[in-house]
């Protein structure tokens, strides 16, 4: 049994029958990190000691297994606080901190018979679009090797799609799983906010931040989901709900279902390939029974500058405490306390990181905080309102997840203002605490994974796992592996 | 010129809820540093701060005992500013939406009464201390504070004097007392006050220049640091110069304020909308239950006490100058002790006792049932006065067993008549030329005889026994 080219649900179902030990999944996964991560720098930490002790002692309980995911290797962001294992959000800053605590989301893992083999390569505190701001240096995609797998969970993305295990966690803000899961032809997923625990999860932007699966499909998608939702009662925004039954939902009828298209989202500045991949998507959903509507969403304009005003401004304030007293790196040489200060962030953050700081501190300052933080929360309403409406028309909306392609690597840093308005299909998922879910759905003339994105409605989960599942009954793109991995 | 003082109070109170606003660690006063958070109050990454239902439940009780105006939909802030007893730069406070405003206080003072507006009354958390260690030069955090529940009340500048500040603040402190929402311990930080103040000429509406002091450690430091202030204001203004709008520092060793920052130097703390904690909705039902469990607070007990038990002014003042000392005399009572014999016992022996040791009412060991037990036997007979007395101090300390005390040390009181009677007979043919005296008008003598009898029962007699029973005898002969 080749065992990397298995889903999540595959391999779980394997090692349930007793076809494959858990010890030989997390050994071939480690192999398969030691073969290529050298090259694609997607895992800041692997834990391969703990990973085969866990095995076997997940091998011990296999006859009490509940999950379909019980003793599947997996791999965790490095923004997820996991207990005794460093966690560094690819900044300098954090140095080797070990929290005393795991994350929500660890520990509900742990339950469903996770198993970790370390942590993942990532945007500075989740901050970029193409994992190259990273500390510890950029993660490469592994369909192209010279280009960026999309960030900010770019080790996550590629990690999955190179086989270096089969599924991760990642952290969606303004479109960072869905975005590399489509920059590596990955199935990503970020939830309806508030439907998994951010306790655990170093914050980027508080009011935006949910974690989220990056998987091989849709199914394990949901799979995974299922292990991951529900009320936590560390995390005051997180909801109630009915959690648990995404993966019985998943029967691939859509009929009836209404598909809406924003003819806003189609536009300029969109790449052609990327335009006629998409408008495929509804060909094959129209095909199983759904019903493709076009509507307007005319608030697009204003979704980047809303997301990068809030969005900095609690960066600010949460990244505040990073300030050299009390963990983490502290600068060697400083006179006194603002100096300790001053050197500990200037030499600790790395400069994507600071210019969000800096702009967050400006939008909450004195003087400027009506025109800038109040008016982007007044916009943010009007974005939420503007889905309502689209919700009242249809049951999820098909768009693009990015305006092109992976870029090369050092393409994007270099114009961060053009690096900001490539994230305008995702970030108001996230501004109206939506989900949103990004697949594969076809490639480019250079061989290129090319995503679509399905917004729901508030625990809109079920259906647009249920759509994305429907499509990949009927398409092969989310089953192709990248040439340069072993997988091919 | 003729000027007027024009003052108006920020008071922070700690509420003396179990655990912390946002985790649940405890929040006892002092422990070895470090020893009373977890990663949540430590501000670690990735924490997140969950509301304390408690802290919101006694933030909208003292809001309703100041006559609030109680926010409906309420919500926190962040306040940003780099210290390193906040670890996480930021402090959880409320500036848009307050939990309440727009309240009321009545003060009395000799000068008359007065109502005190309540500007808004918000919750935060505390933060840490940073203790400074001169021998090794070196600056230590201890985190145990961060995260004590706080309550800022802000008052309208309605104060003109100092005298009319600290009856607000007394009246402050006995209500949230009464409440059981604060100890109000000032000298454990448990209140802590900042007065805003200025200087106008009197018959003017508009405000002068203020100042704030901080660091005000007792009423009496409060007091003294207002009139200080104020002539420092006047003096500045009567030699042609400007009060600078500053933070000023009170020095209790030197009896003056200095400046600390001014206005110029203020910070920017770059309030937001906390987004990790959800606006706070409350409904009618919720408002409702509060209020009708509110407590009788101090004013009403002493109306209730003068007009049920008949207690005069004087007592009743004393009974309710402290919320646990009202409810010990109300538990007296209910247990069967006569009101007026309780108030006496509470006035004399318990507050001299409470004095004797420096004690607060609410830390007595002494409870209730056991000085109610000690009025009963006097009222029995079984002990006289001056025995219970004693045996009040010897179990003051540990609530010790009244009966049981009384029996191991042998000091109940000898109703047999016949035992007084040998006594009495004892005594008076031992001392035949008192008995002369007495006969001969000595009104003297008697009590000298008394005295006799009492000493040779052990002064376990009563009184009025051996009384009726030395006239008797006197009278027999």
């Amino acid at each position: 049994m080749e065992l990397t080219k298995l889903t999540a649900l595959e391999l779980g179902g394997a090692i349930k029958k007793g076809q494959v030990s858990v010890k030989e999944a997390a050994q071939a996964a480690l192999d398969q990190i030691a073969a290529q991560n050298g090259a694609l720098n997607a895992f800041i930490t692997v834990t391969g000691e703990q990973a085969l002790d866990r095995a076997e002692q997940l091998q011990d309980g296999l006859k009490d297994a509940q999950s379909p995911l019980y003793g599947v290797p997996m791999a965790l962001k490095d923004n997820i606080c996991t207990r005794g294992v460093k966690t560094s959000c690819a900044s300098k800053i954090l140095g080797d901190f070990a929290p005393p605590y795991d994350a929500a989301v660890v520990d509900r893992l742990t339950a469903a018979g996770g198993l970790s083999l370390g942590k993942l390569n990532m945007d500075e505190f989740a901050m970029g679009s193409t994992s190259e701001t990273s500390f510890y240096g950029p993660v490469r995609n592994p369909w192209d090797r010279s280009r960026v797998p999309g960030g900010s969970s770019g080790g996550a993305a590629a990690a999955v799609a190179a086989g270096l295990g089969w599924y991760a966690i990642g952290s969606d803000t303004g479109g960072s799983i869905r975005q590399p899961a489509s920059y590596c032809g990955v199935t990503g997923m970020k939830p309806t906010y508030g439907t998994v625990s951010r306790y655990g999860l170093i914050a980027y932007a508080s009011s935006l931040d949910q974690i989220g699966p990056l998987c091989r499909d849709a199914a394990d998608c949901a799979a995974v989901l299922d292990a991951l939702q529900g009320r936590d009662p560390r995390d005051g925004t997180s909801l109630d709900g009915q959690y648990g039954h995404l993966l019985e939902e998943l029967t691939g009828d859509i009929r009836g279902m209404k598909v809406g298209l924003p003819v806003d989202c189609c536009g300029d500045g969109l790449d052609g390939q990327v335009r006629d991949a998409v408008l495929k998507v509804s060909d094959v959903l129209k095909g199983r029974g759904a019903e493709v509507i076009e509507l307007s969403f005319p608030v697009m304009e204003y979704v980047v500058p809303a997301y990068y005003i809030i969005a900095a401004a609690e960066a600010s304030s949460n990244l505040s405490r990073f300030d050299g007293v009390k963990y983490g790196w502290r600068a060697e040489q400083y006179d006194g306390l603002a100096d300790l200060y001053r050197k500990t962030r200037t030499q600790g953050f790395g400069a994507e990181v600071k210019r969000r700081i800096l702009l967050g501190t400006f939008v909450l300052s004195s003087g400027y905080y009506d025109a800038y933080y109040k008016k982007a929360l007044q916009v943010k309403a009007v974005i939420k309102d503007a889905f309502d409406r689209a919700f009242e028309r249809c049951d999820l909306l098909l768009t693009p997840v990015a305006p092109a392609t992976a870029p090369k690597l050092g393409e994007s840093l270099s114009d961060p203002l053009q690096m900001y308005l490539s994230d305008v299909y995702t970030v108001s998922v996230n501004l109206a605490g939506l989900p949103g879910l990004s697949m594969p759905c076809g490639f480019d003339s250079g061989g290129l994974p090319i995503g679509a994105q399905l917004i729901g409605p508030h625990f809109g989960e079920g259906k647009l796992l249920n759509a994305a599942h429907a499509f990949q009954l009927d398409t092969d793109f989310h089953k192709r592996m990248p040439k340069g991995g072993e997988r091919a | 010129m003729t000027w007027e003082t024009v003052i108006g109070l920020e008071t922070h109170v700690e509420l003396a809820t179990r655990t912390k606003i946002f985790c649940s660690c405890t929040t006892a006063f002092g422990g070895e540093p470090n020893t009373h958070c977890c990663p949540v109050c430590m501000g670690m990454p990735g924490t997140l701060p969950v509301l304390n239902k408690k802290v919101l439940e006694f933030a909208v009780k003292a809001g309703l005992a100041l006559n609030c105006h109680i926010t409906r939909y309420s919500k926190f802030d962040r306040k940003n500013y780099f210290y390193p007893d906040l670890p996480k730069a930021y402090q959880i406070s409320q500036l848009y939406l307050p939990i309440a405003r727009d309240g009321a206080v009545s003060i009395h003072t000799p000068a008359g009464d007065k109502t005190v507006r309540i500007h808004e009354l918000h919750m935060e958390e505390d933060a840490g201390k940073l203790v400074h260690d001169p021998w090794l030069d070196q600056t230590r955090a201890d985190y145990n504070r961060c995260g004590v529940p706080l309550i800022e009340i802000v008052t309208e500048p309605d104060f003109r004097t100092a005298e009319e500040t600290v009856a607000y603040l007394e009246k402050l402190k006995e209500t949230l007392q009464y409440l059981g929402v604060s100890d109000c311990k000032m000298q454990e930080g448990s209140l802590r006050c900042d007065v805003n103040l200025s200087v106008r000429p009197l018959g003017s509406s508009e405000l002068g220049t203020r100042t704030e002091m901080k660091n005000l450690n007792s009423f009496k430091a409060i007091a003294r640091a207002i009139g200080y202030e104020a002539r420092r204001q006047i003096e500045l203004i009567e030699e042609g110069k400007q009060v600078v709008q500053e933070t000023r520092r009170w020095d209790e060793n030197k009896d003056a304020t200095y400046a600390m920052r001014s206005k110029e130097n203020a910070q920017d703390y770059r309030y937001f909308p906390e987004p990790d904690i959800p606006p706070i909705e409350l409904s009618e039902e919720y408002l409702e239950g509060l209020r009708a469990a509110q407590p009788e607070l101090a004013g009403e007990k002493r109306a209730r006490y003068q007009r049920e038990y008949g207690l005069p002014e004087y007592d009743c003042q004393m009974i309710t100058s402290d919320g646990a000392l009202a409810r010990f005399f109300e538990e007296l009572v209910e247990l069967g002790a006569p009101p007026k014999q309780g108030a006496n016992w509470i006035m004399g022996e318990v507050l001299g006792a409470l004095a004797q040791r420096a004690m607060e009412p609410r830390d007595m060991k002494l409870t209730a049932p056991t000085l109610a037990r000690l009025i009963a036997r006097v009222g029995e007979g079984r002990l006289n006065r001056n025995t219970a007395v004693k045996v009040f101090e010897a179990i003051f300390d540990t609530d010790g067993d009244v009966d049981a005390y009384v029996k191991e040390h042998g000091l109940e009181q000898v109703s047999d008549g016949g035992l007084v009677r040998e006594a009495c007979a004892g005594v008076l043919e031992a001392n035949p030329q008192s008995v002369a005296d007495y006969r001969g008008g000595r009104e003297k003598a008697f009590g000298f005889l008394v005295g006799q009898v009492m000493r040779e029962l052990k002064g376990r007699a009563n009184p009025q026994t051996v009384n009726s029973t030395l006239k008797e005898l006197l009278g027999k002969d």
